[in-house]
């Protein structure tokens, strides 16, 4: 069971308010993602939860029972660090087997778990070698097989995946979400990838300087941004937020509408503007659109791998209306 | 840039200096091993003749030399104890933050930079002198007997004074290693179930392995070698209840007069020395290891 309230929860470092009264409720299961420009407070309120810090005021409530003054380790949750934090002079069978040496469990109990762990993440093979000898993603794992064997009641992650290449990080990115699938146990992830947040999560949390921006599904925040800060920020490449006389036309302050939402033809459209930068991924290619008076921005716009345009030629959009976001003058989604 | 013209180019260059080296090392070091061989007395000048063993077995035959060897152990053992646990524990209560953390740093540094002779001779004078020293003083204050530290516990008094003088050393460097560990093992620990005195058992101590053998290496050498504190003041005494074998043979060849056998005493007190190194590096060479 791993359920976790946060109720008006605020933390500040002396004069800096970094966590305004912050409300969040995560259910037992749940895959929570808090996603968020960098110096956010996401890893704040991540360490928050786990106890790490001391909140200035408010509660948290793990499973209905008040944790708000409880130690890290009498919450019942695991964390896996960036830097994986493993201990440098034990072996990895020493590593994952702290935790229950220090709630003194059996050995045999022990022997099982560690065993049962190291078969799930395929780390049978180095359990006596020492964290320095390892690779990065097998050093990942050792830090995920230490929280494991605990039988956490929730999982907490902050950024585990930022210092692996990226060929590794998209594999353990699979096996975490597989790891969630097979444990059923709540997961908290922090990560500044909107990428990591919309193939992992069940429920995203958007911050913005300690403010919850949006909480909701990864196609929630992508179909129904409740703002323009969550707009441009969920979604890759960014969405075009469009100001002015053309956002006007629409009937809003700002409009916005994603790449893969605009029609692009070398004959005919409403808007019209002069290919920039094209940026070929094989399967896609993102133009960048010099266009007039629609600001100094350009435009991306996504078109088919297949379709070829030179620098300088001159094409014409057609944005897909149905799919195009209004944002009132406060940012807000009209 | 490695060509065989450079190398030969570096080689040359650097020849001075190890022939300097080697003469500085090299030329005392036969000259001591030709001399122990001597029936050398400064009282008697050109009447040098070759002796054979007869230095080493006096020297090692000199009753004072068991007490003197024991001594010497006892000193550097002591000190080392002393030096480490009290460096740990000082180490790691100023790693904490407090007020004023700088100043009291520096204060805890300032020992070192005080000399040995004069070192000696403030705690001979201010502190454990039983009529004037500030023991004596505090003695009295309690009612108590002054106690007369030189004289009635003259090693153990030594050991204090030069634990006093090594102690920031060991602290200065082992703080250094606290403030590398990497603070996401402490959290991760402390997630983890480890309480204060687990993480430092576990995690800290661990860490602390390398810089603890650097502290104990160095530190021995310099300890086999304590001579100035021991002049100032005990003499070596009483009897030879404070003589270690750097002082046992300045006392053979410097006021006895007799060359030859403080040679041999030398030669004596380098192997021993070098016995005790072999010791050391057994014992935690390891720690030194990457």
């Amino acid at each position: 069971m791993g359920r976790i309230t946060l109720e008006k929860v605020t933390k500040s470092f002396g004069e800096v308010n970094v966590i305004p009264p912050l409300d969040l409720e995560i259910d037992d299961g749940e895959f929570v993602v808090f996603v968020g420009p960098s110096g956010c407070g996401k890893s704040t309120l991540l360490r928050l939860i786990a106890g790490l810090e001391d909140v200035t005021s408010g509660d948290i409530a793990i499973d209905g029972t008040n944790a708000t003054e409880l130690a890290p380790a009498q919450r019942g949750l695991a964390m896996v660090f960036q830097s994986y934090a493993l201990y440098p002079h034990m072996s990895v069978r020493k590593n994952i087997a702290f935790p229950m040496k220090m709630a003194k469990l059996p050995e045999d109990e022990q022997k099982r778990r560690i065993d049962a762990a190291a078969k799930a993440l395929n780390l049978t093979d180095y359990l006596d070698r020492r964290p320095g000898q390892l690779s990065g993603g097998q050093r990942q794992r050792v830090a995920i097989g230490r929280a494991i064997v605990r039988e956490p009641q929730a999982f907490l992650f902050d950024e585990p995946l930022s210092n692996l290449d990226a060929a590794l990080r998209v594999g353990m990115r699979l096996e975490i979400m597989e790891l969630h699938k097979r444990l059923t146990t709540t997961m908290i992830y922090v990560t500044h990838d909107q990428v990591e947040a919309m193939t992992m999560a069940d429920k995203i949390v958007v911050l913005r300087a300690g403010h919850i921006e949006q909480v909701g599904s990864p196609l929630d925040l992508y179909h129904a941004p409740r703002n323009e800060f969550v707009a441009g920020f969920i979604g890759s490449p960014k969405m075009n937020l469009i100001k002015g006389e053309v956002a006007r036309s629409h009937g809003a302050a700002t409009i916005g509408v994603r790449p893969e939402h605009i029609g692009v033809s070398t004959t005919e459209g409403p808007w019209q503007g002069v290919v920039g930068v094209a940026e070929h991924l094989g399967s896609d290619t993102f133009i960048h659109v010099h266009q007039h008076g629609m600001g100094d921005e350009p435009l991306t716009v996504r078109v088919d791998g297949e379709f070829t345009v030179k620098h300088g030629d001159r094409i014409f959009l057609t944005p897909d209306e149905t799919k195009m976001h209004r944002f009132d003058t406060n940012g807000l989604r009209a | 840039m490695a060509t065989q013209h450079s190398r030969a180019a570096a080689r040359l260059m650097i020849s001075p200096a190890v022939l300097l080296l080697l003469g500085w090392m090299l030329i005392p070091l036969c000259m001591t091993l030709y001399f122990s061989f001597l029936r050398y007395n400064l009282l008697m000048p050109g009447m040098e003749e070759f002796a054979g063993w007869t230095n080493y077995r006096f020297f090692l035959t000199d009753p004072a030399f068991m007490d003197a060897l024991v001594n010497t152990l006892l000193l550097v053992g002591g000190v080392l104890v002393i030096t480490t646990v009290g460096g740990t524990l000082l180490a790691l209560l100023l790693d904490q933050p407090f007020w004023g953390q700088g100043i009291v740093r520096i204060l805890v540094i300032a020992p070192f930079f005080v000399m040995p002779t004069v070192s000696a001779l403030v705690w001979k004078n201010m502190f454990m002198n039983p009529v004037n020293g500030l023991f004596g003083h505090l003695f009295h204050w309690l009612g108590l007997q002054p106690y007369d530290f030189l004289s009635q516990a003259p090693l153990m008094s030594i050991i204090g004074i030069v634990s006093w003088q090594w102690l920031p050393f060991a602290t200065l460097i082992l703080l250094t290693a606290f403030q590398s560990l990497d603070q996401e093992q402490l959290e991760a620990a402390e997630m983890d179930g480890a309480p204060a005195l687990s993480r430092f058992w576990y995690i800290m101590l661990p860490h602390l392995a390398r810089a603890i053998t650097v502290v104990i290496l160095i530190q021995t050498i310099f300890l086999l070698s304590i001579f100035a504190e021991i002049l100032v003041t005990t003499n070596g005494g009483p009897g030879t209840a404070s003589t270690n074998l750097t002082y046992l043979i300045y006392m053979q060849s410097l006021l006895q007069f007799d060359v030859g056998g403080g040679s041999a005493g030398g030669v004596i007190a380098i192997i021993l020395a070098n016995i005790v190194a072999i010791f050391l590096m057994r014992m935690i060479g390891k720690n030194l290891d990457a």
